[in-house]
């Protein structure tokens, strides 16, 4: 890859607007994560955060605005063209498939067309590899899976799409502290396999760690971008929008 | 001596066959019912057309039968063409109404049951048509020459439902079915194309359907209201199931076939079926999620 390309984003919005019915959620967010980069958003509670999820994600139709992947328009995509592009969602409350297996849940990413069998086992493997519990429970639902193993479980599955990017919607929230250390390396794991990521978190030392820049929302649109780095040694930012 | 005065008084002939009755008449409901809480559960949709698609089945067999004189043959063309048929009439009638209030679906399906239902009278008149059973042989249950081809329907819908819950256990299909009806948002966020599982699973509900309605045809005349009397009793046995449940269906199918033939033994037949509805107000009373479903935490 040479570093032109390297530089191009992966995952590119802009001026995005969104309504929920009749209330404004999204007032022009514009964004963009290269190709293996760790991003996060940071912001309150109902700033628009996980709506920008949405809308990349297709679940939720932007009214202006457009999103690109590789430079492609993919606008207005429904959500399961998108996944087969190579966007991986992990939505905020996990949304396990709770009846279904861990395989079958993971399976439901893995049985697209055009995937040897040797390229399953391969992913299966792998996830297991870095997750071995969840292989150990592969036949287990997905609901008696406890909030941390769930929280692989969803990540794991995303990864069955060999996805280009991860949209990340706070996976600490609800977990052990034991557990949010873990979500770290997690983190690490998906940036090894050259992942991107966009992560949406309210736990701001994890992210500024994780990441290598950082958005920070308020209002429904982006106030403040930065190197992760900056925002360390500058919390006057973080507490002006943050408030902590 | 009065223990053996009333064991000599409960009729056991009549209960072994009501049983048997009971359990053939439960799996056809079972295989309509199947169907109908599989569309429910995926896509929230009571499918008011599903008693008229059990009729076209049962006509389309009629017509294959006097065609070719195969019986089979006509079970597997009425379920294919029905099945094609239910897909047609999801994309036209349902697929546009996806995200809308839940009463558009209703009144659509029951919309195409009407038009369907005219259909049938327009195309194949008022007078029942019949279907011939495939073979006629009996064998002797006490009083009774019962026919073999009762056990036969019974042992095929068991095998219709078994082959569509290994094809929902183990299938790709199966589990793309599955996800969807459990979270249809994760669903497409996994890249699985959910209107394309709808249609295909109103496809297999109807194909279902039609197969029970060649199954059945030779025990009932076939007339263009058939589906009526089944699609109540395919409701009551979704609801008292739990809606969505296939294994609490399957159960509940049996279920009130069996108190509705035991029933049937002191009072008529036709009294038989207010059982079922004694059932059904039971269990929205006391458990309105269902009866075959575990207490929910």
């Amino acid at each position: 890859m040479s570093d032109a390309a390297k530089d191009a984003p992966l995952i590119a919005v802009e001026d995005l607007h969104t309504f929920y019915g009749k209330s404004h959620i999204l007032h022009g967010v514009t964004l963009h994560v290269r190709p293996g980069e760790v991003v996060g958003l940071l912001g309150r509670n109902g700033v628009g955060k996980s709506t920008t999820l949405k809308t990349i994600m297709g679940l939720v139709r932007p009214t202006e605005g457009n999103i690109r992947l590789d430079g492609t328009p993919i606008t207005g995509l429904p959500p399961h063209k998108l996944a087969r592009l190579g966007i991986g969602y992990v939505p905020e409350d996990r949304r396990i498939f709770r009846l279904l297996t861990v395989m079958e849940n993971l399976r439901t990413g893995l049985d697209r067309q055009g995937v040897s069998d040797e390229k399953k086992q391969a992913l299966l493997d792998k996830v297991f590899n870095y997750f071995p519990v969840l292989g150990e429970r592969r036949n287990q639902a997905g609901g008696t899976l406890s909030g941390g193993e769930q929280q692989m479980l969803a990540i794991a599955r995303a990864m069955m799409l060999e996805p280009k990017i991860i949209l990340l919607d706070e996976p600490t929230e609800g977990l052990m502290p034991r557990m949010v250390s873990q979500i770290s390396n997690i983190i690490d794991v998906l940036h090894k396999e050259n992942v991107a990521i966009l992560l949406v978190e309210q736990n701001v030392p994890l992210t500024l760690e994780a990441s290598e820049r950082v958005y920070i929302m308020e209002k429904g649109s982006v106030r403040h971008h930065a190197a992760a780095q900056d925002l360390k040694v500058n919390d006057a930012v973080i507490h002006q929008y943050l408030g902590v | 001596m009065e223990l053996t005065a009333i064991l000599f008084s409960i009729p056991w002939d009549e209960i072994l066959i009501q049983t048997i009755n009971g359990i053939v008449t439960g799996m056809i409901l079972a295989l309509i019912a199947s169907g109908l809480t599989l569309i429910f559960g995926i896509m929230d949709v009571v499918n008011f057309a599903h008693g008229e698609l059990f009729m076209l089945g049962a006509y389309i067999g009629v017509v294959v039968l006097a065609t070719t004189g195969n019986f089979w043959l006509a079970l597997l063309i009425a379920t294919l063409a029905v099945a094609l048929i239910g897909a047609a009439i999801q994309v036209v009638t349902l697929r546009p109404l996806i995200g809308r209030d839940p009463l558009t679906t209703i009144l659509a399906t029951f919309g195409v049951s009407l038009i369907l239902q005219n259909y049938a009278l327009w195309q194949f008149g008022p007078v029942a048509r019949k279907i011939q059973e495939p073979f006629t042989g009996h064998f002797t249950l006490f009083y009774l020459e019962y026919p073999w081809y009762r056990l036969v329907i019974a042992g095929l819908s068991a095998a219709i439902i078994g082959g569509f819950w290994l094809f929902l256990k183990y299938g790709k299909y199966g589990i793309w079915i599955r996800a969807t009806t459990q979270d249809r948002v994760m669903a497409q966020a996994m890249g699985i194309p959910v209107p394309l599982v709808y249609t295909a699973a109103f496809a297999i509900g109807a194909g279902m359907a039609a197969a029970s309605g060649v199954l059945f045809g030779p025990l009932v005349g076939v007339n263009h209201t058939m589906g009526l009397d089944w699609v109540l009793k395919a409701f009551i046995v979704v609801v008292v199931g739990g809606m969505g449940n296939l294994g609490g269906s399957i159960a509940a199918a049996i279920f009130i076939s069996l108190l509705e033939a035991y029933a049937s033994i002191w009072v008529s037949p036709a009294q038989a079926v207010i059982v079922s509805f004694i059932v059904l107000i039971l269990t929205l009373l006391f458990r309105p999620t269902g009866l075959f479903v575990p207490t929910p935490k």
